[in-house]
């Protein structure tokens, strides 16, 4: 609809290469991404094996040597763990958090959303109706409170996390597939007599792709905000799987002391993923937004 | 017209019967909140006593028929903790957070659509980039994080301002604010620009975009062909027209702006309604908790329905869509 009928992936990827920012960012999210996924080979320490620790190493500012001969690049917590190696698995806890709850959600959210766009009446205005609702209170307040009943724990932070942004692509595929189930393909689809469920996911469901895609790269990196957020809160991940939102929150009390590096460098690096997700995310929707086309 | 707000109306009620219902239920299964309050050293007579004033012997549907009951007459119950009834505690510290919320918003304005409208007006410019690209940034700083720089920067290395905490305050029509004194005044900036940043990028954001889209119009091109003076052009032709939506995305994030008050004033320990959430959800201090709930989702509901009902009047499509639904 918006590109080439021909090599539609080739034209987007060409689009996409023009922006040197864009890009840069897209190879700064891979290597998070690796960075966070092999974590125990990246990380020069395994921070939550006790052997690997040891308390003489707590609060050293960054660039000091431990008693072994270490050298912690980003500082060491309390404990003496290195803040580099904790801020790795963290991050592995970051992502795997908002990708396992956006993934669940798109789910959730496409196959609601194809529903009410094909089957239209009483579902139609049940299912619109609770995205209405559901959309009209802050992500981060709904999440604070359904965790507030839930407890804390990395399950529980993903349900949270499907339950406030399923709506979103409720919302997004169901015009989309409003749009589409109109047009000529699915006519022909129908006229086949091809069974219902093929029609839609085979036929409808690809097509309404590209806005499901550009919205799940935001949700990504709004998921990795609200879970930190919570964390941070309290209400999040337990002590025993920090993210980094936990490690910030753990460095608070730190900070007024002075020993920055703590809630920093975690900071930092979300910042940074967030950052990279988010010029990705705004230059693939400017590249498939027709009204910017030139 | 009136069909319309009936019918508006009529929904805004059944999102808060519905979500009355949700919020009592769930939070019925936070825990148990004997075993929170009472003495674990007080005698087992003393233990029952509290627990039959605080009506928590009964069964869970009477002690949701009288959370209803109350909820009709404004009441939303007592809290555990501060013995106090809890829209009474909510309302004494509502000013709190809604001067910190009204200052974060006006600084988001006051900076947010200028800075939007250069970027939106010359797109190639190095100062629109650098604009664009503190936005990204600001838009992608998680809040709370935020806060702690803000704190360690201004607070702890350079010394400026307090690290937390509201400061003196002044009685305005019996109302206590922090703006009128110096010491209140230094207490607010932290944690309103905290407030302000999020919202600002926004602001450039939406300027930005509505400046770029309408700067292109017919008639701000007719405006220059009459040789209209760029101010005038900007100012009135352009300006006018970006308003109505960064308006409308500003009046509704009004409600999120007090949602996200609920970190900004647990970083700076600002005793607005989002700090006493959070400590009432670490004591179960379940009433409280209820009517925080319930004040939040009757904010929203208002501010939704008013929204509509001005969309409704302004652009006369929507209602007679709402009037054949």
């Amino acid at each position: 609809m918006m590109l080439a009928a021909d090599a539609p992936l080739r034209r987007f990827a060409g689009d996409f290469v023009k922006s040197p920012l864009a890009v840069a960012a897209a190879l700064g999210l891979l290597a998070i991404i690796l960075m966070a996924v092999f974590a125990g080979a990246v990380a020069p320490q395994n921070p939550y094996n006790l052997a690997e620790i040891d308390i003489l190493d707590g609060s050293l500012e960054p660039g000091q040597e431990g008693f072994t001969g270490f050298t912690f690049w980003l500082g060491s917590d309390e404990q003496g763990r290195d803040m580099l190696s904790a801020m790795i698995y963290g991050l592995r806890i970051s992502l795997f958090v908002s990708f396992v709850a956006v993934s669940s959600a798109v789910l959730v959210g496409m196959t609601l959303g194809l529903l009410a766009a094909w089957r239209g009446g009483w579902i139609e205005t049940v299912i619109m109706r609770t995205v209405d609702i559901q959309l009209s209170f802050p992500a981060l307040l709904v999440a604070l409170l359904l965790l507030a009943a839930l407890g804390k724990g990395v399950d529980k932070v993903i349900i949270a996390l499907i339950l406030v942004q399923w709506a979103y692509f409720a919302r997004t595929v169901r015009a989309a597939a409003l749009v589409e189930i109109k047009k000529d393909y699915v006519m022909a689809a129908r006229a086949a007599a091809l069974p219902e469920r093929r029609i839609l996911f085979g036929h409808v469901l690809p097509n309404v792709m590209p806005p499901v895609l550009v919205i799940a790269t935001v949700q990504v990196a709004n998921a990795i905000a609200i879970e930190a957020s919570l964390s941070f809160l309290g209400v999040g991940v337990p002590i025993t799987e920090p993210s980094l939102g936990l490690l910030i929150a753990n460095g608070f009390d730190y900070l007024l002391s002075g020993r920055y590096w703590i809630s920093f460098y975690p900071g930092v690096a979300l910042l940074v993923t967030l950052v990279c997700i988010n010029v990705v995310g705004d230059h693939v929707r400017d590249i498939l937004n027709p009204r910017l086309q030139r | 017209m009136l069909a319309y707000l009936i019918r508006r109306l009529s929904q805004a009620l059944l999102v808060m019967a519905v979500m009355a219902t949700i919020v009592f239920f769930g939070l019925y299964a936070v825990g148990n909140p004997v075993d929170l309050l009472i003495n674990p050293e007080a005698d087992l007579a003393e233990q029952e006593a509290t627990i039959r004033r605080l009506g928590l012997d009964k069964p869970v549907h009477v002690q949701f028929g009288y959370f209803l009951g109350g909820l009709v007459q404004g009441d939303l119950g007592t809290s555990f903790v501060h013995n106090r009834p809890a829209l009474e505690l909510i309302l004494s510290r509502l000013p709190a957070t809604l001067e910190l919320a009204f200052l974060g918003i006006l600084i988001a304005i006051v900076l947010g659509i200028p800075l939007g409208m250069i970027a939106g007006l010359r797109p190639d410019a190095p100062s629109s980039k650098l604009i664009m690209a503190g936005s990204v940034i600001g838009f992608s700083t998680p809040n709370f994080w935020q806060g702690l720089m803000l704190i360690m920067l201004f607070a702890v290395f350079l010394g400026w301002l307090p690290a937390g905490g509201r400061g003196d305050t002044v009685d305005v029509l019996g109302i206590p604010v922090s703006f009128l004194t110096w010491d209140g005044l230094s207490h607010l900036i932290l944690p309103a620009v905290n407030v302000a940043i999020f919202k600002m990028s926004l602001v450039i954001r939406l300027t930005r975009a509505g400046t770029s889209e309408v700067a292109l119009q017919d008639y701000v091109k007719y405006a220059r062909a009459r040789g209209l003076s760029p101010t005038r052009v900007v100012g009135v032709h352009i300006l006018k027209n970006i308003l109505i939506p960064v308006v409308t995305v500003l009046g509704l994030e009004t409600g999120n702006v007090i949602a996200f008050a609920v970190v900004t004033e647990t970083v700076f320990a600002w005793p607005g309604i989002g700090k006493l959430l959070i400590d009432s959800i670490g004591l179960l201090d379940r009433p409280v908790v209820v009517a925080y709930l319930m004040l939040t989702v009757f904010l929203f509901v208002m501010i939704n329905l008013v929204v509509d009902i001005a969309y409704s009047i302004l652009d006369p499509r929507v209602r007679i869509r709402g009037a054949k639904a």
